[in-house]
């Protein structure tokens, strides 16, 4: 009995996106049996790559992903959302461009530049997000308003009000392939990401100080956690994902437009951490939940394009999948369904309830 | 003989998940009586309570109010049904106005300000409570708030008026106030619940008592015929004999001892300047009523509000202490009054809030792994006897006693030199609060110095060898030897004027 | 106790205060803008412009408003508004009958309140993910409707109108001489008329002061007898009524649908909003505020204009430097008033 509430617990929250993930693959299946083949195939540039449904979607929810991991700190830290990942992200990726229009050659030194520069940018604006929360205590999603309102204007200065573009093979491999490698290079940058958090978890305590924070401010300050530091940092490292999303974006087109790069990303970075069963007013989180959420979404809007829905349509469709995820993961629904559950199984039950109470 | 009770409650049961609240639990209130409601903390009361008013639905048994069986679905339904409720903490709007707050859920559809007011106005000048209708109910003081609250349930003509802890946040003059209050209530046939911890209010004010203990009841006795020493005993359902082992302090000479921690005219945004030291093992105690600084003056020591002056020495070396890593960093702990505030971090585990405080010491980087953190867990659940299904189990789910042991073992996992304590032992029940005292004895045998604050002063004077008395703010007395004593204690308080 | 006592007039309370410094702030600013640029700002015309335009926007935030000062929110608004335009639109240019449309607005609008109230109060759905599913569903619904830009080819709608309320004694007189009398849009006296409305709903009506209690502390409220789940229930029903009834503003206003109307008001009818001092926390807020917070952030769209900064975005900067002023500055006053208030 005991063995398995600890199971549940562990596990309840990752339930449902699982299960969604799971509906998603069966009804495809059944759709399209060869919907989840992966061929392997040569690209333009003659390289073997893997290709098929599958890849695309894994693929494409890379920056998602990655924003997904962010968001869950910030989330959990700060009991809000930060809005403004993508206009942040047109920032981030203006900046990169224009390191790069700037050196004389593309080389991997030049990238690499390019990258940490706009990473610095967006860890100012992450920062600057950050300062409005902590220190001035100011809602999340009210005070990343602000860039969320400005942000493309910035990256429209950078650019000087232009698209420019970039052409360099190992832009192309960054958004692409690498030469040699089958698999696409942002989901390799996303399981790098994944395995830098986990390592972060592993050898600090940010994990533990995080929820703190969230759940209890006042009781963390009081155990000698400094609160703001901890809010800014989230707000920090959120600022380096929004980069390396930025990143992958803009390599994978070879341009930045201020208007269309990462549009709309933040509405499902936020959607990805509430399906993957983390509260929007924080405390405990998952990031394995928020990057599975990531991919629920991302394999869903591919059903729909699969199914000849058009890309301005999705929307609408989407809209109802998520409502009828958030309504079975409802407290309420949840209770019904539990007490529905003991009422079915209340015989066996009743001696160990008995025992406990004692 | 049926028509005298006013409310009658026969074989309520409850059940949470793995918990049996409430197990065929009577109650019965007669007109115009204050019947005190007593037992530990998860003893039922609330659980009782709750059922009453709506906010849980009971899984057996029957109400009657009047004589005629009742279903109260909702807070709202309670209230139309004649049942009241002032809660312990304030359940009011701190955002509306007095009046508003007085009135609203229960108004017409269409406000008339002006009226309601004037009402307002009206019955605070009858029942004597000093709040203006018009005034923002945030602006008002706590004991205020609770008044408000009061004259809310008597305006709604209430039959039944349920006060849950209501003194744990007013001063002896407020709580004479509200008494007073209780008793016109009970003259015009009001039927009064009165929940407390406090013995000695439950014999000025309660006619009846009716004791409850692991849901289950343990009988209805008139407060006359049941003195105070079976009184607690039936709470804990044991001998006083048990518990009166803890032996009367022994006047012990600290002046040998070196001085650990000495502050001169410390102050922060909330406390004025004051002097403090405590030697190594010495426990001395803050005392004073509720707002005369107690509280503040110890966060300041600990660096909780913010620092404004003074000069501070840990073991004669001059340290700046401003946020409480430093005092941590120095070998403070601070164990603070409120601990839903301020305490405990509900949804994590007792073994993350136990580790919680070692892991800031030894910074974010340092992590405490898995297995270490276990044996810690484990090893402070059995010393503090810390009543847990798990170490998994989240903080929040324990009864205040226990949530109170998870903080002590946090602070003593970090191994003070100088632990304070406010208020450790407020809102838990008898067992734990002789255990909590006999720990802090322990302590200052060990070497560790203990500041304690306790709103009990016989609890402060069996444990505390130095007492600082403080009033309005300031600092107005220090006791020792001979003159820690309940009367001294109690004059000093009172500025000798009483 | 005297009588001046209780009659002693109480400080502001933090509603007041807050939209207090968001009216002078918004007088400030259109007097310093009459003074420096002169021109337009001196005609009466530019204030009717201001409220010709932002007609539907007005609507919208005092939706809002209701929502946030219940301690929720709403992000569906604009595309409830942009999908109300497109179906009345699709409607009318069937051959509608005009009534019928407002109807329709009306009753597409209360269906998004009726769903979004359902799911956050009874099924307990954070509100933030409830209206951004709404706010998905009533795009992709727009674009469904119709990709392509739609006219209004009725008659009688378009005769409606091009209805002005005329009033010639606010009018100024042209450079060559000719008397142009002050217009203004029908669709503005309904946006005044929800103002006032609201306003009254939220001083006057019981419903609206359950509102302030059920954002100010949720529990409590349950405590005083409040039923929470229907006044939050309401509250999400008022937002998607008043969004329905600005969408029918906005195609007055445009007589287009467009699948990329009314985008980003939501963020708009939100920052108004929050100048205009309603606090996302919840309990405190006023419709009167956010009305004058929408009027600034239309002002400083239009100083952006007269400086002859036409770059779009410099106005989107502008608009997100002066939020930022305001969040600031609502933080700072509200923390010394806290502080004040402890002592």
């Amino acid at each position: 009995m005991k063995k398995r509430k600890l199971s549940f617990s562990g596990f309840g929250q990752l339930t449902i996106p699982l299960i969604a993930i799971a509906l998603l693959v069966i009804f495809n299946l059944i759709r399209d049996p060869g919907f989840f083949k992966i061929a392997i195939s040569h690209n333009s540039n003659g390289n073997a790559v893997l290709s098929g449904n599958i890849i695309t979607i894994i693929n494409g929810a890379s920056e998602l992903a990655i924003l997904a991991m962010g968001m869950t700190l910030v989330t959990a830290a700060c009991g809000g959302q930060d809005i403004s990942v993508g206009a942040a992200a047109a920032i981030a990726g203006s900046v990169f461009v224009k390191v790069l229009k700037g050196a004389s050659q593309i080389n991997i030194g030049t990238v690499i530049l390019a990258f940490l520069c706009s990473c610095v940018v967006a860890m100012l604006f992450g920062s600057f997000n950050g300062t409005l929360v902590a220190v001035f205590k100011i809602q999340p999603m009210i005070a990343t308003l602000i860039l969320f309102t400005c942000g493309r204007s910035i990256a429209y200065w950078i650019n000087g009000g232009a698209t420019p573009t970039v052409s360099s093979p190992i832009i192309t491999s960054i958004g692409g392939f690498i030469p040699g490698i089958p698999v696409p290079t942002p989901v390799i940058i996303v399981i790098v990401m994944a395995v830098l958090f986990r390592l972060l978890f592993r050898f600090s305590a940010l994990g533990l100080f995080t929820q703190s924070v969230g759940i209890n401010g006042s009781a963390a300050r009081l155990n000698g956690i400094n609160a703001t530091f901890i809010k800014l940092l989230s707000f920090i490292i959120l600022g380096i994902c929004v980069s390396v999303s930025a990143c992958i974006g803009v390599s994978r087109l070879g341009l930045i437009n201020h208007e269309t790069l990462l549009i709309d990303i933040e509405m499902d970075t936020i959607l990805a951490v509430a399906i993957g069963g983390n509260s929007l007013g924080g405390g405990k989180f998952k990031l394995s939940g928020s990057i599975i959420g990531a991919y629920v979404i991302q394999m869903l809007t591919i059903t729909l394009y699969a199914m000849k829905v058009s890309s301005t349509d999705v929307k609408a469709y989407k809209a109802i999948v998520i409502v009828l995820l958030v309504v079975i993961g409802s407290p309420v629904i949840k209770e019904r369904f539990g007490k529905m559950i003991r009422h079915l199984t209340s015989s066996r039950k009743e001696g160990p309830a008995k025992g406990a109470q004692e | 003989m049926q028509e005298e009770y006013l409310l009658t409650m026969r074989h309520i049961e409850k059940r949470f998940p793995g918990v049996l609240a409430l197990n065929g639990v009577d109650f019965s209130l007669r007109k115009g009586e204050i019947h005190a409601l007593m037992g530990e903390n998860g003893a039922g009361k609330s659980t009782l309570i709750k059922v009453l008013t709506g906010v849980y639905q009971m899984d057996g048994g029957e109400i009657r109010v009047d004589g005629e069986k009742i279903a109260i679905k909702s807070p709202q339904d309670a209230q139309n049904k004649g049942i009241s409720t002032v809660y312990q903490e304030i359940t009011l709007c701190p955002n509306l106005t007095v009046s508003e707050n007085m009135f609203i859920g229960r108004c017409g559809a269409w406000v008339k300000r002006r009226d309601l007011e004037k009402k307002a106005d009206e019955i605070l000048t009858r029942l004597g409570i000093p709040a203006r209708s018009t005034q923002l109910l945030g602006s008002c003081s706590l004991a205020v708030q609770q008044m408000v609250a009061i004259a809310r349930a008597v305006d709604m003509n209430c039959k039944v008026l349920i006060l849950d802890e209501p003194t744990s946040s007013l001063d002896d003059k407020e709580v004479k106030r509200l008494f007073g209050l209780m008793r016109d209530l009970k003259a015009q046939g009001v039927g009064i619940i009165f929940v407390t911890h406090f013995l000695d209010q439950v014999y000025e004010v309660s006619d009846r008592i009716t004791v409850l203990r692991n849901g289950e009841l343990v009988g209805e006795y008139l407060t006359e015929d049941l003195p105070q020493v079976q009184l607690v005993s039936k709470m804990i359902g044991k001998e006083l004999e048990e518990l009166g082992s803890l032996g009367e302090t022994e006047d012990i000479m600290f002046g040998d001892k070196p001085v650990f921690y000495e502050a001169k005219g410390i102050s922060s945004n909330e406390a004025l300047p004051f002097d403090f030291s405590i030697r190594k093992g010495e426990v001395n105690g803050f005392t004073g009523l509720l707002g005369s600084g107690r509280s503040e003056s110890v966060r300041a020591i600990f660096g909780a509000d913010k620092v404004t002056g003074g000069e501070v020495t840990v073991n004669g070396e001059p340290v700046k202490i401003d946020r409480p890593i430093d005092a941590m960093r120095h070998g403070i702990g601070y164990l603070s009054e409120d601990r839903k505030r301020d305490g405990i971090i509900a949804e994590l585990s007792v073994r993350e809030n136990i580790i919680l405080a070692l892991q800031v010491m030894n910074g974010m980087f340092r992590p405490i792994n898995r297995n270490e953190s276990e044996a810690f867990a484990d090893e402070y659940i059995k010393v503090l006897n810390i009543k847990t299904a798990s170490m998994e189990t989240p903080v929040g789910s324990l009864s205040g006693g226990n949530q109170q042991k998870v903080i002590l073992a946090r602070w003593l996992l970090t191994h003070p030199d100088y632990l304070i304590l406010d208020e450790p032992t407020r809102g838990i029940d008898v067992g734990t609060k002789l255990e909590i005292q006999k720990l802090v004895l322990k302590l200052a045998e060990e070497g560790v110095s203990v500041t304690f604050i306790s709103s009990e002063v016989e609890e402060m004077l069996r444990t505390c060898s130095r007492l600082i008395v403080m009033r309005d703010r300031h600092v107005v007395g220090e006791l020792t030897g001979k003159d820690l004593n309940q009367t001294k204690v109690m004059k000093t308080i009172a500025g000798g004027e009483a | 106790m005297n009588k001046a006592f209780w009659k002693r007039k109480e400080p502001l309370n933090d509603t007041q205060l807050l939209m207090t410094i968001t009216i002078v702030i918004f007088f400030v600013m259109y007097i310093l803008a009459m003074i420096l640029f002169g021109g337009g700002f001196l005609h009466v015309q530019q204030v009717f412009d201001m409220l010709n335009d932002n007609a539907s926007l007005i609507i919208v935030t005092c939706g809002l408003t209701i929502v946030m000062i219940g301690g929720g929110i709403d992000i569906s608004v604009g595309a409830v508004t942009s999908l109300v335009v497109m179906s009345c639109v699709l409607y009318l240019n069937k051959g509608g009958n005009i009534f019928v449309a407002v109807l329709l607005a009306v009753g597409i609008g209360l269906a998004f309140g009726l769903v979004h109230g359902f799911l956050v109060s009874y099924l307990e759905i954070q509100p933030f993910i409830v209206t951004l599913a709404g706010m998905f569903f009533a795009r992709g619904m727009t674009t469904i409707l119709s990709v392509n830009p739609q006219k209004v080819s009725h008659v009688a709608f378009n005769t409606f109108r091009e209805k002005r309320i005329v009033i010639p004694w606010l009018g100024y007189t042209a450079n060559n001489g000719n008397k142009i009398p002050a217009r203004m849009e029908l669709g503005v006296v309904i946006a005044l008329a929800c103002v006032i409305l609201v306003w009254m709903l939220l001083k006057y009506v019981r419903l609206g002061r359950n509102f302030y209690a059920m954002g100010g502390n949720q529990q409590s409220a349950l405590m005083l007898g409040i039923n929470v789940k229907r006044t939050r229930f309401l509250s999400y029903i008022l937002s998607g009524l008043l969004s329905g009834i600005a969408g029918f503003v906005f195609m007055m206003h445009t007589g287009a649908g467009n699948s990329t109307n009314a985008a980003g008001m939501e963020m708009n009818a939100i920052a108004s909003a929050i100048i205009g001092g309603t606090l996302l926390t919840g309990g405190v807020g006023n419709v009167i505020g956010s009305f004058f917070g929408t009027m600034i952030l239309t002002t400083i769209k239009k100083i952006v204009v007269a400086s002859g900064l036409n770059d779009p975005w410099w106005q989107s900067i502008t608009t997100g430097g002066m939020l930022c002023f305001f969040i600031l500055l609502q933080s700072i006053v509200l923390g010394k008033r806290a502080k004040k208030r402890k002592t």
